[in-house]
């Protein structure tokens, strides 16, 4: 059952606070996912404290990096749960994990961050792993 | 809200994903959520199965690593007196 949308609330709006789309329905998540051009960063949203306590700031500091993906979009597992499983159908080689990061390349996924790599680590830890993956994928493609 | 604790006042490995290891030879991947009189309890746990041409317990966990849990059961409950190793999944080896 989800938690209560008051509860999680603060949680979606850090993502839409550092540029993030909510993708609430399946409609929103194949409109992104579906034109497979360019660099799209899906950051799948948790309640869970014990990684997404650390998985939101970092990726906020990932993206002041100056090189990024084009296009960054978020679903709330647990709360979006449509949007959510469609777009894991979109990396149904990964196992589902919330939070998690998939970062596509002309529809392929070039980089997968589980919550097991986010446990524990610090926000800056995570967002300077997630800036080196966009050094690396996103190069050539920053808006 | 960042870094916002969600449930706060837990064990230190509570939400932590962990391989746990037992006397009996079983190998668990789950994510720790507490230790009571009853055992160690994980939830949204894989189980290594051996088998002829299936995977090593080593090759088991490096996929684990790089594909994700995939979570068999909902929990499980590993009696304390059962229980050889528990180690971060990231620290396994």
């Amino acid at each position: 059952m989800p938690y209560d949308p008051r509860l999680v609330k603060p949680m979606r709006e850090e993502m839409v606070r550092m540029g993030a789309k909510e993708l609430q329905t399946v409609a929103d998540v194949d409109a992104v996912l579906g034109d497979p051009k360019g660099t799209t960063l899906v950051f799948v949203n948790s309640v869970c404290g014990c990684a997404a306590g650390s998985a939101r700031p970092g990726l906020s500091l990932a993206l002041n990096h100056p090189v990024r993906p084009q296009q960054v979009v978020t679903v709330f597992a647990g709360q979006d749960t449509e949007a959510t499983a469609r777009a894991r159908q979109y990396f149904s080689d990964y196992a589902p994990s919330s939070p998690s990061v998939a970062l596509f390349r002309d529809g392929e996924v070039v980089h997968f961050v589980h919550r097991h790599m986010i446990e524990g680590k610090s926000a800056q830890a995570v967002g300077a792993e997630l800036a080196a993956a966009f050094d690396r994928h996103c190069a050539a493609s920053t808006v | 809200m960042s870094g916002h604790v969600f449930h706060p006042g837990h064990a230190e490995l509570h939400g932590i994903t962990v391989v746990l290891e037992t006397t009996t030879g079983e190998l668990l991947v789950g994510r720790f959520d507490e230790e009571t009189s009853a055992g160690v309890r994980l939830n949204d746990v894989a189980e290594y199965r051996a088998a002829s041409g299936g995977p090593t317990r080593e090759e088991f966990v490096q996929r684990t690593l790089k594909f994700g849990v995939r979570a068999e059961h909902r929990q499980k409950i590993v009696p304390t007196g059962e229980v050889q190793r528990v180690s971060r999944l990231t620290e396994w080896g």
